[in-house]
């Protein structure tokens, strides 16, 4: 358990613990965890990162990944509505063009995963499976439904 | 409290909700297209055209345009301000954020009614 581990170090390393706690809540434990003074890694480089972090970040990156795509998504909406011959153009680059297809692939994966992984936020808003195990199982749950999801809009953009 | 100037909502809140609720309209918005693509295999211009114009796809549309810029501003302006420390680069890259926002609003309405 961490917060042992923590505990048992703040034993080690604050002799004195006299100090009046500011914290009035919250069990004893997670305290001492707070306030001890424990050895800190901030250097991103040397951690393992758990999975339910792993799929935040990648919520963001698809975020700022899907903002960017917006010119083509915007670009293709103008240029289908416009005209017939625009139309056909948007059709047939989409039906022809290599770098096209691997855009839409791209931005379509992009799309399905920061949507199953915001679902998963809606979820943890509701107060469903908020405990560590429960992290975990959404994390996993969030790689392999978006996981299907890219794979399903690479075979419909082929 | 340390009040931000350059989110959406002023608080924490109130973004907080603006994100939530502009989601659930962008996932919705989402289904529904991808729905209609996959159930319009051979798509013409002008059955395209004339879901567009019909009114309701019009308050459809600007709806998830307006949630888009909301959710847009709100999500850029968290990563920004975690990843970028030096108040400059981060009000820089914030501004050109909001005129792109505002860009994709503005040429999306003309989408929808210059169609």
């Amino acid at each position: 358990m961490p917060l042992k581990a923590a505990s048992a170090l703040s034993l080690n390393h604050r002799p004195c613990c006299t100090r009046t706690n500011d914290f009035s809540t919250g069990q004893e434990s997670v305290q001492k965890a707070v306030n001890s003074k424990r050895p800190v890694n901030l250097d991103l480089s040397t951690i393992q990162f758990p999975l339910p972090a792993v799929t935040s970040i990648i919520h963001r990156i698809t975020g700022v990944i899907l903002f960017f795509g917006l010119i083509f998504a915007f670009w293709a909406l103008d240029a289908s509505l416009s005209s017939p011959a625009g139309f056909n153009a948007v059709r047939d680059t989409l039906a022809n063009n290599v770098l096209a297809k691997l855009i839409a692939w791209g931005l379509l994966s992009a799309l399905g995963y920061h949507f199953v992984a915001g679902i998963k936020h809606l979820i943890m808003d509701a107060d469903i499976g908020v405990t560590l195990e429960g992290g975990v199982k959404k994390a996993q749950i969030t790689i392999v439904l978006s996981a299907l999801l890219i794979i399903l809009s690479g075979v419909w953009v082929w | 409290m340390v009040t931000n100037i350059t989110n959406l909502g002023r608080n924490g809140l109130s973004d907080w909700l603006i994100q939530r609720v502009s989601a659930v309209v962008l996932a919705l918005y989402t289904l529904f297209l991808v729905g209609y693509l996959l159930f319009s295999p051979n798509l013409d211009y002008a059955t395209w055209n004339g879901l567009f114009a019909q009114t309701w796809m019009r308050i459809f549309s600007l709806l998830a345009f307006i949630s888009l810029a909301g959710h847009a501003w709100v999500g850029l302006w968290t990563v920004t301000t975690d990843y970028i420390k030096p108040t400059g680069i981060r009000i820089a890259a914030q501004s050109v954020i909001i005129l792109a926002i505002f860009v994709f609003l503005v040429w999306g309405i003309q989408v929808l009614w210059g169609a």
